[in-house]
């Protein structure tokens, strides 16, 4: 039973992960209908930005909050100079033009840092927290502390603040929003500055975990993916609580089915969220857009 | 000189080059264009479903590894000859592809986009799982074939000819396929499912047969390299290798049949053009590459071309005297 809660504890720390990045491509996806595979790669720079100014001697939250701040302008410029003059292109070519930013991203980090891995600070305390008899990671559970504060900052930015209102509107009909005055350019790029922060903090929060290296968000970016799926594509809450349960999903299934380990651990996990959308096609919290036809 | 004239005279002048390559160019050169080829005829799968239908599918790498393993086992194991091994990997992945079609049904857009992709990522590690047949991570070695009938041409050559037959096959089939009737109803689906199926297509039963004739071509391609490669392991079937077929389809064209062979082109030499510019962030150059051809083309190639020719044919009737009518695509 305690291994149980604690697997159960480190799944919801791993899940916290994916729900940040889940959430960063529903931002961007609610927007413009654009899977931005570029995400995790970002996320991945932006964490080397934060490495490189921790080895030049700032404190770790200095770095942490400075680092939010230049990947939000990064998020911007990118949707300004890289993404703007294909708007209009079909679905799929802004989707190989994202694909594009994930080599780029990836492999400028490899040619400026190198591909050999790089231990990443953890601003918690290494001693477990003892509750009872079980422990718990100190970083795991700040993990899920950091990531349930950007969550309510995010959701009492969109629910009460004008600016807030205005982006969920650009999302929602970018034409009538228009109308009223509203400049959807801007709201989309904000959106992904937004997005590129929520993956900034996944990947200062996640390095210290898998130490940091090019490809390291490759396979965040696929759980969380699968994360936005199963939650919903088109539910904000459902996302990050399909984030929460892919993580559990896949440490329970590593730990208890054995001839799994860690080698089958992601097969299965899409397996079973595909059984899942089997059933309920839309993602577990999804609603289905109803159109005119 | 109408237009289809003049179309069958340019696949006829395509095809004189496409002959004369193998004694033109060096034994490494070849190879690369039989893989143009293996490549061609997997995103020609690829674009049936995702261009024509409108079926996204990330994971079409999961069908080439299928055909490229039972087209290895075959040869490995039980010492069939090499050309047969093509049609029964084309046929298994018919079937494979028409079963994960159906529960496929259910999903649309990113929703199979993920399936499709759990499939690529799940093959290798499958592959890998099933040591005895496949050899694990080893994979397996096989021998190149050798030219049939005493015909005086090395293993390159004779590679480079079998594919490109195979691919003058594939794609007159494909083109007959798409442009009759079960080709208007495919498309059909992609417009409109709903008026479609007002119209009597049976969508499901289409969809899903799209999906297995799609896997088929993708299979044949990964058979056929089975044998250009002369071996196989999972690794070179992870999920890149989906994601590349992706790029090729969409930068090549859409719904395009020609644009198949521009994509392949393009995911065959462009990487290799971007090492040769810079060494040290070869993808940096890939990846500018991508969306710089966005950028110009957002219809692909294929779609570029058509552009342009659609606008030529204009001036020329603005120009002539009377008016000519257009010829039909």
């Amino acid at each position: 039973m305690d291994i149980f809660v604690q697997q159960v504890v480190s799944g919801l720390a791993t899940g916290s992960i994916y729900a940040s990045v889940a959430l960063a491509l529903v931002m961007i996806y609610q927007a413009t209908d654009v899977v931005n595979f570029g995400q995790g790669s970002m996320a991945m720079f932006a964490t080397y930005i934060c490495w490189a100014m921790l080895n030049a001697g700032m404190p770790y939250w200095g770095a942490f909050v400075a680092t939010l701040v230049i990947a939000f302008v990064g998020g911007v410029a990118v949707e300004r100079i890289v993404l703007r003059p294909v708007e209009n292109a079909p679905i799929l070519s802004i989707v190989i033009v994202t694909l594009g930013l994930f080599v780029i991203f990836t492999s400028i980090a490899g040619w400026i840092w190198t591909y050999v891995q790089k231990p990443f600070p953890s601003p918690f305390p290494s001693k477990p927290l003892k509750v009872g008899n079980i422990f718990f990671g100190a970083h795991d559970v700040g993990q899920i502390g950091v990531t349930l504060i950007v969550l309510v900052c995010i959701y009492l930015f969109f629910r009460f603040t004008p600016l807030g209102l205005a982006m969920r509107a650009a999302a929602h009909n970018p034409v009538s929003s228009r109308l009223c005055g509203i400049r959807v350019g801007w709201m989309l790029a904000l959106g992904w500055g937004l997005a590129s922060v929520f993956g900034a903090v996944a990947g200062m929060l996640v390095a210290p975990v898998l130490t940091l290296d090019p490809n390291m968000m490759g396979g965040v970016q696929l759980y969380a993916f699968a994360a936005a799926t199963l939650g919903g594509f088109t539910s904000p809450g459902g996302v990050v609580l399909g984030g929460f349960i892919v993580g559990i999903v896949e440490n329970l299934v590593g730990t208890y089915v054995s001839f799994i380990g860690t080698e089958l651990k992601l097969t299965v996990a899409l397996a079973m969220i595909i059984v899942v959308l089997l059933v309920k096609p839309t993602g577990l919290f999804g609603t289905t857009i109803v159109k005119r036809v | 000189m109408d237009a289809r004239a003049r179309r069958t005279l340019a696949i006829l002048a395509l095809l004189a080059v496409a002959c004369s390559l193998p004694f033109m160019l060096t034994n490494f050169r070849l190879f690369q264009f039989t893989q143009v080829y293996v490549y061609a005829i997997a995103i020609l799968g690829l674009n049936m479903l995702t261009g024509y239908n409108g079926q996204f599918s990330l994971g079409h790498g999961a069908f080439y590894a299928i055909g490229a393993y039972v087209s290895a086992i075959m040869m490995d194991k039980w010492n069939v000859h090499y050309a047969w091994t093509i049609p029964v990997a084309g046929v298994l992945c018919l079937i494979v592809g028409f079963l994960f079609g159906l529960p496929a049904l259910r999903l649309e857009g990113l929703y199979l986009a993920l399936a499709t992709f759990s499939l690529a990522l799940a093959v290798p590690q499958i592959l890998k799982y099933f040591e005895h047949w496949t050899g694990g991570s080893q994979g397996l070695v096989l021998s190149k074939p050798t030219a049939p009938f005493g015909l005086p041409l090395n293993p390159d050559q004779w590679l480079y000819f079998l594919t490109l037959g195979v691919l003058i096959v594939l794609f007159w089939l494909g083109a007959n396929l798409l442009r009759g009737r079960v080709g208007r109803a495919i498309v059909a689906i992609r417009d409109n499912h709903i008026a479609a199926e007002a119209m009597g297509v049976n969508t499901s039963l289409y969809k899903s047969l799209v999906f297995g004739v799609s896997a088929a071509y993708t299979g044949v391609a990964g058979a056929l390299s089975a044998s250009v490669v002369a071996y196989v392991a999972p690794d070179s079937f992870d999920a890149f290798l989906s994601v590349t077929l992706l790029i090729g389809s969409v930068i090549g064209g859409l719904a395009s049949i020609s644009g198949a062979v521009l994509g392949a082109m393009f995911i065959q030499f462009i990487p290799n053009w971007a090492q040769d510019i810079s060494k040290a962030a070869p993808w940096a150059i890939f990846g500018v590459f991508l969306i710089v051809f966005m950028y110009v083309m957002p219809f692909g190639i294929a779609g570029a071309i058509r552009l342009l020719w659609i606008r030529m044919q204009r001036s020329r009737v603005a120009l002539s005297p009377k008016p000519r009518e257009t010829a039909a695509t």
